[in-house]
């Protein structure tokens, strides 16, 4: 098939950008729509244009790289990651609009790319099991109920992609938030730190600049590993019992 | 199987190995002595490790603190290492080229990871561990190593969960595990089809735990591009900010690889886009040893090559053979026919033929030459991929008929939905097509006992070594040795290093210094400057073609020279034809590319003559010279039980090849049979 893409291009942070149109041919639909972009810019370099530079790594839908603005959907319009979206699902001669993530805590650093260190952050400020290296008991001393070890499991699959995020109209990361207080806080391990570690990462997650939540819902929507929207309750719920016990 | 009675470690079980066949005469420069490990540890082989630890000398807890470390990559090996020297109170700087330490490629793993806990009272211990990796290696690893790794694996599992790890559980919330890639005990531990993430995961909070603290500093979208070595000792690294395209110096007292594996040299693989030999590749460049270069694991359930257009392969859970029966046609004229036409009458089953009794189960090395074997006769599937179809049935129509559609679903929703966006075809109605794609290497810079390079100074840790898994891996110990490296063996052999030091200041201006920092910077120049017209993704797809073709499933020695003559045309065309545009001082992608591309064609060359000096089958290396009459593989432990590590012959020199002698005492060599 054959493609109109419209494609926001910006040199770096500190330049501004604007959309550019490129056409591209001899697309399949076997293809993965990063492969689609491969192709404009193996097109591109022919034609001594710098090609298009967007994050990728894995291509299997869970290191969480791939980040793309399409149509106006984050991922695109299948539930699932940019790079496991296949060109099966536009039709020929459609035009694509590709944009960066748009949110305020994720400036662009070129082209489609941009910064995600907030995250890195925010997990820094507490989203962890605080256990060194060698100390660990021995692993089936603490059993962990089935049911809360599953959902413990369930949302802990979040990539860190940050589709959430820029779904959401007040730039919210309340979903990956929200999952990693549930993943951590749904286990036995997880108990002793739980109220200073829902305090400290709101705190990092407001001062990042992310918005508040206000239950729109666009995040699980967008979300490519369908976490709940049910992990943003068990965030606020442990932010009151935070709040109450003097956090 | 030996029993632990024979485990004394003091009876020498084979002799050294004498090589009589010369192949890659020509090619290579051998070396005038034995290469030793001068850390091998003696004595009893269940006490080696703990007497090392013993031995090896502590670092004061004040003087931490004034210890600089590099670590390169943040997977399972550098991400734990990364927090646990951390927690030990050194001070650590970790570098990865993705833009966070959590997407490093060990989040793709899938299956899972071993450990010897004995969970189950199967008759699993430390000893059995070691004694099927080291059998599943086909015999081309260390002992001692192997041993230690299985000696630890428990704690591993321990440490896991005490993070968090949110590992399967049974009903009484208590740690499940399973049996995987055909051993007979049921030792490994999975969190579903998403293992390595949550393993990933757990090391980068413990990790991100360490920022925090103040004791590791991280530099993600950064890459390193050479390491400094000074008096002998390596003391820094080159690193490129990825962002800026700044060329940074970064010194250490000691420098730690643990930049994964080099896959992707066959342009499609199982790896990650980025993942690279560049890391390694460089150390080899100067002075570090690059052991067993050639073996490549190719793993048998992958989702074929659809076109010219594809620039990964995605793998399907080894887990889907024990359901699935694999098929071609018995007839050419079928192979274009919809299966679900085909009589069964018509259908071969090649697997359940020729091994009836392992069946679908044989390992990885032997399902993956047969798949090619059935194609490479015209009997492949799927469309045409160059002159064949690549492709065979996985049928799963027998496994609906007798255990209800319901059931195969609970098992394999993922994996069948995963398959259904990547194809479009729904496997639950027509047979799924898989064929075999590279996987692992096994190969990697060569480490002492410690872990430490041949350059003093230079750890390399997890696949970017060679230690542990011989000419084969076996499920699920990726991920074992990876962890293994990072948390406790690493933590435990750099301090023997560590406590000689700190070493002296090292100045930027000093001569080693400038020159690793002029060399990077022109050799970017260098890129930027061909003006050719090709880009470094057709080089790259090149050099696939003729690695998989050559030095894939198998090798010939005509093949072999053939591939060697190939790549270094194609280098010469490289450094003449190769069109990068944008500049040095932006995020350039076509740069980094063009870098990782230029050291993987001289690695390939490097494999294809460890291929064509090793004149045996073992492992994931199949001689077509070597094998059975009924076309088995042939290993030749009386010429080739050696670690072959090769040494750099200097630009256009000759690689210089040292072998180090594996000598068995406690466990014997026997050759592998699955009929
Ligand atoms: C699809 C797939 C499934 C697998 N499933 C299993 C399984 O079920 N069980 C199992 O045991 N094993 C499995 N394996 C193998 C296993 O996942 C890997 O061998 C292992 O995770 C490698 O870990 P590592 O830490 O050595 O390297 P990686 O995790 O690959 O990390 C490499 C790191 O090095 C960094 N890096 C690389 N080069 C540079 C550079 N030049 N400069 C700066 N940084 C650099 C990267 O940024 C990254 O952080 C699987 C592998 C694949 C591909
Ligand atoms: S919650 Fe979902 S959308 Fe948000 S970062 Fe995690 S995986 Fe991505
Ligand atoms: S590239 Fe890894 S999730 Fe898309």
């Amino acid at each position: 098939m054959n493609l109109t893409l419209k494609i926001w291009r910006q040199k770096d942070a500190q330049s501004s950008g604007s959309m550019q149109s490129y056409a591209v041919e001899g697309i399949s639909e076997d293809m993965s729509f990063l492969e689609m972009l491969d192709t404009l810019n193996e097109q591109l370099n022919e034609r001594g244009e710098e090609p298009v530079a967007f994050d990728h790594d894995c291509r299997e839908g869970i290191c969480g790289s791939c980040d793309l603005m399409i149509n106006g959907q984050a991922h695109g319009p299948e539930v699932t990651t940019t790079c496991q979206l296949h060109m099966r699902s536009f039709s020929d001669g459609q035009t694509i609009t590709i944009e960066p993530w748009r949110a305020g805590a994720f400036p662009v650093v070129k082209d489609l790319i941009v910064d995600r260190s907030a995250f890195d952050r925010i997990i820094q400020s507490g989203g962890y099991i605080s256990v060194n290296t060698g100390s660990a008991p021995e692993a089936n001393s603490v059993p962990a109920p089935r049911d809360k070890a599953m959902r413990a499991f369930n949302v802990a699959t979040c990539i860190g992609c940050g589709a959430c995020v820029a779904a959401c109209p007040n730039g919210s990361a309340s979903l990956f938030l929200g999952a990693k207080i549930t993943h951590l806080g749904e286990l036995p391990q997880g108990q002793p730190e739980r109220m200073g570690r829902v305090a400290s990462m709101v705190a990092q997650h407001d001062a990042e600049g992310f918005g508040g939540c206000t239950n729109i819902g666009e995040c699980t929507a967008a979300c490519p590993k369908e976490i709940p929207l049910d992990v943003i309750s068990q965030l606020n719920k442990d932010l009151r019992d935070a709040l109450r016990a003097g956090y | 199987m030996a029993s632990t009675a024979d485990v004394s470690g003091l009876t020498v079980l084979n002799g050294p190995p004498e090589q009589r066949s010369d192949d890659a005469h020509g090619y290579y420069t051998p070396a005038p002595e034995k290469l030793v490990d001068a850390k091998a540890p003696t004595g009893l082989i269940k006490d080696r490790w703990t007497t090392r630890k013993m031995d090896n000398r502590l670092v004061n807890p004040a003087n931490r603190r004034k210890l600089d470390i590099i670590i390169v990559g943040t997977g399972l090996a550098g991400g734990a290492a990364a927090a646990t020297l951390g927690e030990a109170g050194y001070n650590v700087k970790s570098f990865c080229y993705q833009d966070s330490p959590r997407r490093a490629h060990s989040i793709a793993a899938q299956g899972g990871i071993n450990a010897a806990k004995n969970y189950k009272e199967d008759g699993d211990s430390t000893y059995r561990l070691f004694y099927d990796t080291v059998k599943g290696g086909d015999y081309r690893s260390r002992e001692s190593n192997v041993y230690r790794l299985a000696e630890v694996s428990a704690n591993i599992i321990d440490q896991c969960v005490a993070q968090g790890v949110p590992f399967a559980r049974d009903y009484g919330g208590l740690l499940d595990n399973r049996s995987f890639g055909g051993v007979q005990v049921s030792r490994t531990f999975y969190a579903r089809g998403q293992t390595g993430q949550q393993l990933l995961i757990g090391a980068y909070q413990a990790m991100e735990r360490q920022v925090a603290a103040g004791t590791v500093t991280q530099y993600t979208r950064h890459e390193m591009l050479e390491v400094i070595v000074v008096d002998g000792k390596a003391r820094g690294i080159i690193a490129r900010d990825l962002v800026t395209g700044e060329i940074e110096t970064h010194l250490a007292d000691v420098v730690v690889l643990a930049s994964g594996g080099y896959g992707n040299v066959f342009y499609l693989s199982t790896n990650a886009m980025g993942s690279n030999v560049t890391a390694t590749w460089r150390a080899h460049r100067k002075g570090a040893y690059m052991a067993n270069p050639c073996y490549t694991q190719i793993h048998p359930t992958c989702i074929p090559v659809s076109g010219d257009h594809q620039s990964k392969l995605t793998l399907m859970s080894e887990s889907l053979r024990n359901d699935g029966r694999i098929w071609v046609p018995k007839n050419k004229e079928d192979c274009t026919k919809d299966p679900r036409d085909i009589p069964e009458e018509d259908r071969d089953y090649y697997l359940e033929r020729i091994y009836p009794s392992f069946g679908n189960l044989v390992p990885r090395d032997i399902a993956s030459r047969q798949a090619k074997n059935m194609c490479d006769e015209g009997r492949g599937v799927g469309p045409m991929v160059g002159d064949f179809r690549r492709g065979v049935y996985l049928d799963f129509a027998d496994a609906i008929a007798r255990l209800g559609e319901d059931a195969v679903r609970e098992k394999y929703d993922n994996l069948f939905d995963m398959y259904e966006r990547i194809t479009g075809e729904n496997p639950y109605e027509v047979p799924m097509r898989i064929y075999p794609a590279v996987h692992y290497v096994m190969g990697g810079l060569w480490v002492d006992y410690d872990l430490q390079s041949n350059i003093p100074g230079l750890f390399v840790t997890g696949e970017a070594n060679f230690s542990d898994h011989g000419a084969n891996r076996l499920g699920a110990s990726a991920l074992m040795q990876g962890l293994a490296d990072g948390y406790f063996v690493l933590p435990n052999t750099i301090r023997d290093y560590l406590a000689d030091g700190p070493f002296e200041q090292v100045d930027e201006a000093h001569p080693a210094v400038v020159e690793a920092r002029t060399s990077v910077q022109e050799r970017i120049d260098k890129f930027l400057s061909i003006g050719g017209s090709r880009s470094a993704d057709s080089f790259h797809k090149e050099l696939g073609n003729i690695m998989w073709e050559y030095c894939g499933m198998e090798r010939s020695e005509e093949g072999l020279r053939k591939a060697i003559d190939m790549i270094r045309e194609l280098k010469a065309e490289f450094w003449s034809n190769l069109k990068v545009l944008g500049t040095a001082d932006s995020l350039n992608q076509s740069l980094e590319k063009a870098g990782r591309v230029a050291d993987f064609i001289e690695l390939g060359e490097l494999m294809c003559i460890d291929a064509l000096n090793r004149r045996e089958s073992c492992g994931g290396h199949f001689r077509a010279e070597s094998q059975t009459e009924d076309g088995e593989a042939l290993r030749h432990d009386e010429e080739f039980a050696y670690v072959a590590a090769w040494e750099f012959g200097g630009e256009g020199g000759q690689p210089v090849l040292h072998k180090e002698d594996l000598i068995y005492t406690a466990i014997e060599m026997k050759q592998r049979s699955y009929k």
